[in-house]
């Protein structure tokens, strides 16, 4: 053997290891991303016999694949519903997952041609919508739409639903992309067991509110409460506030992300308004720095009377919540006399969209669970289990609701046609959450913002998204 | 037998090369052709941009931002390593002089040396959920022990304020690295010979002299693998930004770092190609930071 002195045993390894060590972090985030194969058609399973149990003509012995968010939902509905399944089509099996990082467990089987039949894409990892609507990774669901329903065959599914659920899954043409299953009504939520200890009523203008929020304010209690960390709960009853004073136009031109959409006065009075929120000082104190959970925990233990939030919040801040808190929401309080609409005007919108992908083994399987899960029966399943409504209209007749659920109920029943849904939510994540949500109405109710300020900013912001060619635009019809 | 030592070498070296390949060469090579693609990262459909993602970058306020949050999050390495020298030294030589011994640590050394080991042994998730407790401005520790102490007008909003934000998950870094450094130094420490000690304590030395003329040179080798490890460390900062952090990255992007910025762009957005352009800025950071430590650090290696 020759001598390797000369090869510097210990520089080489003191190379070696700091090479690696470079090496190790970098390496982790850049293969993150890797590509595989083509995306290919023809593992699709042969359709079925068509009938009535199988309106759908799915293949009656083919695997079904379903992944579903465990988030504030949890997934037991989803099992009972494939219970369902499973006794329509015995020859079946099902394989149910369920995780809270849809994107990164889910990725890789879209990038390599393979995804699951059914996927309730929600939450923080939510897949970009737009983007795999752009990229045709989805399977068209208006056969399912037109499929007779489970409870009325004489019905099509499309006809059950609650208005604007099937034109939220819609982006440029007529194909229907996603399925929203559960039905958030959005809004300011408080406990009307609280304000009736303030000896006051849920206010229906501005003027109303300052003043029940002087009131609490004198016994020591805190007039507002947000997620500060998330400020992006604040819209919840920040949009509809603005359709309020100015109409829908303005929501929809926000949307469209037209110029100058956000100079519109509407805008300006509504983030005046909630400005005054924090200047005269009732805001629960130390906000900016609190989780949606801790906000939650906050109001449920009294300290703040009003939360921005989703109808979720009943089943999510479950545990805190005191035995006769009596949780309710309500239509954002009005501005004054002049406001466009009438009080009352509410947010409310399909959550949970499911999702059938284009290169699914089995979609139609996908397809029919949904159908199923849209049955009275199921759908009866998921608002016991959950304290939510879903998508089917109506469907309640029956049951007991819990207090905040009854309450949204009775909300949506007095909004009647003044629902408003501001669509930037689902179209434009990154401006919503981040952009507009953190950086300015964040900063804004924190008082590190003017309005004019916030506004300023926001608008900028829009700008930029609509200059951005990375970004898939859409615009209201 | 010079003739035959590559060959020898080289037998020895092709797997572990090949497998270096495949698994790390070839991800850097592969991201760094995406980076020049429009991939969604959602499909394998895709075509070649050119440099459109770099004219991104360089226009990308954000980006920029998270460059700088970077760059201030380098002080990290000097304070975490300059603690755990402080305490390795303490631990260590600082005691004060016992029976037969030179050199001592100070009393109940062994208990710390334990102590300090415990924040690493809990997983970064938990450490940053545990803080984030502890800064909630409501009923969080800080807040809580600042009410204790008579300092009601001192609330902090911590997380939620963007002065304070980017310190506070620099606090929670140096709390859990600390501790690794303060063995790693002891280990190196203990096999200086104690010789050296007596010798410059004959001498009249004090503890300040003996440790930047005696411990110090002599642990160089381990304080520079420190240096680049933690600055590493610093340029990733991931898992603490996207657990503690308002928005996260937030409140109004002052937490914002490249790893998270990364993150975002690629599994929140749809748009692996910007993505993997980021990683490519973060791998030269990386290599920028990895290059002056090397030169700054290069010094006479010394043998006892």
């Amino acid at each position: 053997m020759g001598s390797t002195s000369e090869f510097g045993r210990r520089d080489l390894i003191k190379r070696a290891a700091a090479i690696g060590l470079i090496a190790v972090p970098s390496m982790s985030v850049l293969s993150a991303c890797a590509s595989g194969g083509d995306s290919g058609n023809s593992n699709q399973v042969d359709k079925g016999e068509k009938s009535a149990t199988n309106p759908l003509a799915i293949n009656e012995g083919a695997p079904l694949d379903v992944v579903i968010f465990d988030g504030g939902f949890g997934q037991q509905y989803a099992k009972d519903a494939e219970a369902e399944y499973g006794k329509v089509f015995p020859s079946s099996k099902v394989s149910h997952s369920a995780t809270q990082k849809i994107q990164s467990t889910l990725q890789p089987r879209f990038n390599g041609g393979t995804p699951p039949d059914l996927i309730d894409n929600s939450g923080a990892e939510q897949m970009d919508m737009g983007t795999l609507v752009g990229k045709k990774q989805l399977t068209d669901l208006n056969a399912l739409l037109d499929a007779p329903s489970v409870d009325d065959p004489k019905k099509k599914v499309r006809d059950t639903l609650r208005p604007g659920v099937v034109e939220m899954g819609q982006f440029d043409g007529q194909e229907t992309w996603i399925l929203y299953y559960a039905y958030t009504v959005y809004g300011v939520w408080y406990s009307k067991t609280n304000l009736r200890k303030l000896d006051a009523q849920y206010p229906e203008t501005w003027d109303e509110m300052l003043a029940v929020c002087e009131k609490a304010k004198k016994k020591g209690i805190a007039g507002w409460t947000y997620a500060g960390k998330h400020p992006y709960y604040l819209p919840f009853s920040l949009y509809p506030f603005i359709a309020k004073i100015g109409g829908r136009e303005v929501l929809d031109k926000i949307d469209n992300l037209e110029p100058n959409a956000w100079k519109d006065p509407a805008v300006k009075s509504a983030f005046e308004a909630y400005y005054e929120l924090y200047k005269k000082g009732y805001i629960l104190k130390g906000t900016p720095g609190l989780t949606h959970i801790e906000s939650q925990t906050a109001w449920n233990e009294g300290k703040a009377l009003f939360l921005p939030n989703g109808s979720w919040v009943e089943n999510e801040s479950k545990k805190t919540t005191p035995k006769d808190f009596q949780m309710a929401v309500g239509a954002p309080s009005g501005l004054d006399k002049s406001d466009k609409l009438p009080f009352g005007t509410i947010w409310a919108s399909g959550g949970e969209p499911f999702i059938v992908p284009k290169n699914a083994k089995n979609p139609r399987g996908g397809m029919e669970l949904l159908r199923i899960m849209l049955s009275k029966k199921s759908s009866q399943n998921f608002i016991k289990q959950v304290s939510s409504l879903t998508s089917l209209n109506g469907g309640t007749e029956g049951l007991t609701l819990p207090p905040g659920l009854a309450s949204s109920q009775e909300a949506l029943t007095k909004a009647g046609q003044n629902v408003v849904n501001p669509r930037i939510q689902d179209w434009y994540v990154a401006l919503q959450k981040e952009k507009i949500g953190v950086a300015a109405i964040g900063e804004l109710m924190a008082g590190r913002a003017t309005p004019d300020e916030a506004i300023a900013k926001i608008q900028r912001f829009a700008d930029d998204t609509a200059k951005d060619a990375s970004v898939k635009k859409y615009r209201h019809k | 037998m010079q003739h035959g030592k590559y060959r020898f070498i080289v037998g020895f070296l092709a797997l572990p090369l090949a497998i270096y390949g495949v698994f790390v060469i070839s991800p850097f090579i592969q991201a760094i052709y995406y980076s020049f693609t429009d991939w969604t990262g959602l499909s394998p459909d895709f075509k070649m941009v050119g440099f459109q993602n770099y004219q991104r970058l360089w226009d990308d306020e954000v980006f920029w931002k998270s460059v700088g949050h970077n760059v201030l999050l380098l002080v990290l390495p000097l304070v975490t390593l300059g603690l755990g020298l402080f305490f390795a030294f303490m631990l260590n030589v600082g005691g004060r002089r016992r029976k037969n011994a030179a050199i001592a640590g100070v009393r109940g050394s062994s208990v710390y040396k334990v102590v300090y080991f415990f924040p690493q042994v809990l997983s970064i998730a938990i450490v940053a959920l545990l803080f984030q407790f502890a800064y909630n401005p409501n009923s969080g520790a800080l807040n809580s022990f600042l009410k204790a102490i008579g300092l009601d007008s001192v609330q902090p909003d911590w997380l939620g304020d963007p002065q304070l934000a980017l310190w506070c998950v620099m606090a929670v870094m140096v709390w859990c690295n600390v501790g690794f450094y303060v063995v790693l130094f002891s280990a190196g420490m203990s096999s200086i010979p104690k010789d050296f000690y007596e010798a410059a304590l004959l001498d009249g030395a004090n503890r300040v002299q003996t440790f930047f003329r005696i411990t110090l040179p002599l642990l160089w080798d381990t304080v520079q693998t420190g240096w680049v490890y933690m600055g590493i460390m610093a340029l990733d900062a991931f898992a603490v930004i996207q657990i503690m952090t308002v928005g996260p990255g937030g409140p109004d992007y002052s937490t914002e770092v490249l790893a998270y910025y990364l993150y975002t762009k690629a599994f929140r957005d749809g748009q692996a190609g910007y993505a993997t352009t980021l990683g490519v800025a973060l791998l030269i950071v990386t290599m920028i930071f990895a290059g002056i430590v090397m030169k700054l650090g290069r010094r006479e290696r010394l043998e006892y």
